[in-house]
């Protein structure tokens, strides 16, 4: 059984979930990968701690998918996400999109990127040397 | 009837707890679980714009129904990505 939507303590390979997409048919590959930034809103980051609502975020990645199929163009899609710490410059989300032609693989990346950051249930928690705050805004 | 409120980041810390059975009345709703969510853990403020809520972990608004052994979360804003 593929793996398509997971959450995961285990480090991400951005390369495994693009190979977990079916490409009969597929002219385009796009990938996303997040990475953790050294710095953010002016703050230096030393970690970020990410927290999740186990039970409900692969449905959550699943009916992002679904309104992406419902949409049109894409032929299959995989979203993984870390949780627990993790260090400046390591991977925590992965999206994967393939589709016949690279106009909707790219639309459909960036919209389950976005969709993801609107409504998964994760949080973060963000570790600077003033402190630690759980992250809010919505970029 | 009793239901399961999970709490998460922010207000699981304020709580001290990721989860705790509530007792409501019939005919309460998830805005009714969290106004007792903020009534049973003063730390947490009660921010109704910006809390969504999931029962039975699908994504509801704060008028749902609750009916007894839901499971009801509480969602502060989301950060994922």
């Amino acid at each position: 059984m593929t793996q398509h939507f997971v959450l995961t303590s285990q480090p991400l390979d951005e390369r495994a979930v693009a190979a977990l997409l079916d490409r009969d048919g597929a002219g385009a590959v796009v990938t996303f990968v997040g990475h953790v930034r050294a710095h953010s809103r002016g703050r230096d980051v030393t970690k970020l701690e990410y927290e999740a609502y186990p039970e409900m975020v692969e449905g959550v990645f699943k009916q992002i998918a679904d309104e992406i199929h419902a949409r049109g163009g894409v032929i299959d899609v995989a979203i993984h996400h870390r949780v627990g710490t993790l260090e400046v410059g390591e991977v925590s989300v992965v999206v994967a999109v393939s589709a016949a032609h690279r106009s909707p693989a790219f639309d459909a990346c960036r919209y389950a990127i976005d969709r993801l950051k609107q409504i998964a249930p994760i949080w973060k928690k963000e570790h600077s040397p003033d402190g630690a705050v759980w992250v809010e805004d919505r970029p | 009837m009793r239901v399961t409120v999970r709490l998460f980041a922010a207000h699981r810390e304020a709580a001290g707890t990721s989860t705790y059975v509530a007792d409501l009345p019939d005919g309460a709703t998830v805005s009714d679980a969290y106004a007792h969510v903020c009534a049973s853990f003063p730390k947490i403020a009660h921010r109704a714009g910006s809390t969504a809520f999931a029962l039975n972990r699908t994504h509801v608004s704060g008028d749902a129904p609750l009916n007894e052994s839901d499971e009801v979360a509480i969602l502060p804003p989301v950060a994922g990505g």
